[in-house]
């Protein structure tokens, strides 16, 4: 074997030691990476909840959302299980029912006090008019909720 | 690729592309930036702020793609010992580490309209921030010694270290919930952008890449033209040396 060879293996044999040892971190640390957690898992107590302060993330619920006051209420599903929220706050320009969101709080009785509501955007990118000619030929596939009146 | 390591006939080669590069640079920046700010639709949801989108994605690809390049050229470096190779990978660190943070500051300038915040610690963000971590400690190992030689070989292993974390920015948000959004264009079944949306950001990427030839070139014809010089001054100190040492030994005696 040339040195180069030897030096050749070497790396080679080094990046693979990395690569595994940054995939077994990495799994090993999944519960930490996830940036929130679905209602399901809360519902399901799959996470501690109690006085932890979490975030909660899924789409909010068409027609739940309700203006109290200075407070808004909402529901966060997943399609399986939904949470309450309550918050009081400015809510970002992208939330509306249908979207995505991830609210951090604490959950207390059954509901969510959020202390903050992060709007959360997918990955589709298109023009206002072809928007609106899926909706019409009713191929959306999107949230397509309008903004509702309360969280205006 | 052997036949690349030399300096000549890579002077030659180069000689040839730049000025081929400069045009494409030129030009696919130019039409790119009247597609992104004029010539493209508002999206349904963003509206005019999607715009930020056509920089932000395509230095985000320059990070991570300049940090593969160096990578690579730094195991070439390694297992070769190439110093052409070497000096490629020290040219691109700064590339790559101004496009990873004009990546991070489009970000936030996005994230705050959009999202409601300009940071989160989500594993998108967190990973992007570490690969502008791994382009400062690069430079700053690679000059970190007295011995240029041992330097290179220090922050060449850093580069090669630190290169699993580009798999782990692509993926990031398909293995971990992000607040970050999916992967709009490269991802399976075809991309989730709109065709209009699509020619703004092709053009910007070409651009951005043909940028990155321009710089490594120039900064490699400075490092071989100052490389010769350093040969050039050491010959004559040395010849100069050489003159004078009869003269100090007449002296002594």
């Amino acid at each position: 074997m040339t040195r180069k060879q030897r030096r050749l293996y070497f790396v080679v044999l080094g990046l693979l030691a990395v690569g595994a040892a940054a995939a077994l971190v990495l799994t090993a640390l999944k519960e930490d990476i996830v940036f929130f957690f679905s209602p399901t898992e809360i519902v399901e107590a799959k996470v501690p909840t109690e006085g932890r302060r979490i975030r909660l993330g899924g789409l909010v619920e068409t027609g739940s959302v309700v203006k109290e006051g200075a407070s808004v209420r909402f529901t966060v599903t997943d399609g399986a299980h939904a949470v309450p929220v309550i918050y009081a706050g400015i809510l970002p320009d992208l939330f509306r029912e249908g979207q995505g969101v991830v609210t951090e709080g604490r959950m207390d009785k059954g509901t969510f006090q959020a202390a903050e509501v992060l709007a959360k955007h997918d990955e589709n990118y298109m023009p206002k008019e072809v928007a609106d000619s899926l909706k019409k030929s009713g191929q959306w596939q999107g949230d397509g909720g309008k903004t509702p009146e309360a969280a205006k | 690729m052997h036949r690349f390591a030399n300096p000549a006939r890579f002077l030659r080669i180069a000689a040839l592309i730049q000025p081929w590069s400069v045009a494409v640079a030129v030009l696919a920046l130019g039409a790119g930036l009247w597609f992104s700010l004029f010539a493209s639709p508002a999206d349904y949801q963003q509206g005019e702020t999607v715009r930020i989108m056509y920089i932000h994605v395509p230095s985000a690809w320059m990070g991570m793609f300049c940090y593969t390049a160096m990578a690579v050229f730094s195991a070439m470096a390694l297992i070769w010992k190439h110093p052409l190779a070497d000096l490629l990978a020290r040219a691109t660190a700064p590339v790559g580490a101004a496009f990873t943070f004009v990546c991070l500051v489009t970000g936030a300038l996005w994230g705050k309209p959009m999202w409601g915040t300009w940071w989160v610690w989500d594993a998108r963000l967190t990973s992007m921030l570490l690969l502008l971590f791994l382009y400062l400690g690069y430079m700053a190992l690679a000059d970190a010694f007295d011995d240029p030689e041992r330097g290179q070989k220090a922050a060449a292993i850093l580069a090669l270290v630190g290169v699993v974390n580009v798999p782990i920015i692509k993926w990031s948000v398909d293995w971990w919930n992000t607040l970050h959004q999916p992967a709009s264009v490269v991802k399976m079944g075809g991309p989730a952008i709109d065709a209009a949306m699509m020619v703004p950001l092709i053009l910007m990427a070409v651009g951005f890449k043909a940028y990155w030839v321009v710089v490594l070139i120039l900064r490699a014809r400075a490092e071989i033209a100052g490389a010769k010089l350093r040969t050039l001054r050491m010959a004559q100190i040395h010849a100069a040396g050489q003159l004078e040492q009869p003269r100090a030994e007449q002296g002594g005696s």
